[in-house]
């Protein structure tokens, strides 16, 4: 799981990007190797694929896949349709393909593919590169939405209704920054999330290792806590995984409800 | 006090506000909690908004994370 380095184990080493094979393709000074980072995005759309696929039938009893396939796609849609409305249904492609990617690239970044030795893997959502560019797309869409619905007026969004005259100019620019911290906010709250928990699940194993390697008093005394600890804490991860898929869905759907309806 | 030193004290103390951090997201679920047993019918479709104040206490958690990675790691 965590590498050896001199004797202390590195929690940070699993987030280094590398390339798949161990060379580097360097085009016209850019390096454009394909990454563990691409490899586990590909692997999470493979994932992705079978499972929706797989599920996609129009059995009038459903099976236990379709069934499971029809919970994810309700769940999203009902979340639109209570957060934006009739309306929301026109986002529902974009909405449900962030929320299913988010969930499986967190599940799968959990998975215990350590135990082969040379793999690890890797957790896409814990880079800021790939959170911040779900976020932007995102904020573009609602920005796209907001003044292709509304042109101009779309600025009345930062003025609510009934604001005194004279407090107009002070409630714009705090709605105005409010509104510029969204994507922001929305990419780094996955990044640190994920990236906090693996930390702290390399540190465990860390203690785990240490442990056993300093004698059985120790393994009796560091190891059995802690490894107990670990797996409530993968646990907890497991929860975190999926409330963070679903709090950037749920985010992206109350934005998007702020640029179709104003408010 | 070399610079290294007040870097790792700086750190510690951002901790703090992470568990300051988990009193605000444990008041949100407490408080949900409380409204719901007393207006059951209603519970359900306040969950969006549930989750929406953990995501905003959450964060200002995160952001306390997040300056002890930069003074640990970065700065």
């Amino acid at each position: 799981m965590a590498a050896e380095s001199g004797g202390k184990i590195d929690p940070m080493h699993q987030f280094l990007i590398e390339p798949v094979l161990g060379r580097h393709w360097v085009v016209g000074g850019y390096d454009l190797s394909f990454t563990n980072s691409a490899l586990w995005m590909v692997v999470t759309l493979a994932a992705l694929w079978i499972f929706m696929i797989g599920g996609m039938k129009r059995d009038l009893v459903p099976g236990r896949w379709q069934a499971a396939v029809e919970g994810f796609t309700g769940f999203v849609n009902s979340m639109l349709t209570s957060n934006i409305g009739p309306e929301g249904k026109r986002f529902l492609p974009y909405v449900f393909s962030l929320f299913m990617f988010i969930l499986f690239a967190n599940v799968l970044g959990l998975l215990p593919f350590g135990v082969v030795p040379g793999v690890h893997p890797f957790t896409v959502t814990s880079h800021v590169t790939v959170t911040g560019v779900l976020a932007l797309i995102s904020f573009a869409i609602v920005l796209i939405v907001g003044f292709g619905r509304h042109g101009f007026h779309f600025f009345a969004l930062f003025v609510p209704h009934g604001t005194p005259k004279l407090m107009i100019p002070l409630i714009f620019v705090v709605e105005l920054m409010s509104f510029l911290v969204r994507p922001f906010s929305l990419g780094l709250r996955l990044f640190v999330a994920m990236t906090a928990g693996h930390i702290l699940l390399k540190v465990l194993a860390a203690f785990v290792i240490n442990g056993i390697n300093m004698g059985p008093g120790y393994a009796v005394l560091i190891t059995l806590p802690s490894f107990l600890l670990m797996i409530g804490i993968t646990l907890l991860e497991l929860l975190v995984a999926a409330i963070q898929a679903y709090v950037f869905a749920l985010l992206t759907s109350v934005y998007l409800n702020d640029a179709v309806n104003l408010h | 006090m070399d610079a290294e030193a007040a870097k790792l004290i700086g750190a510690g103390l951002a901790a703090i506000g992470m568990g300051i951090a988990s009193l605000g997201v444990g008041n949100v679920f407490a408080k949900f909690l409380e409204g719901a047993l007393r207006n059951p019918g209603a519970a359900d479709s306040q969950q969006g908004r549930l989750f929406i104040g953990f995501a905003g206490a959450e964060l200002l958690g995160l952001l306390a994370f997040v300056t002890m990675i930069i003074l640990v790691f970065v700065a």
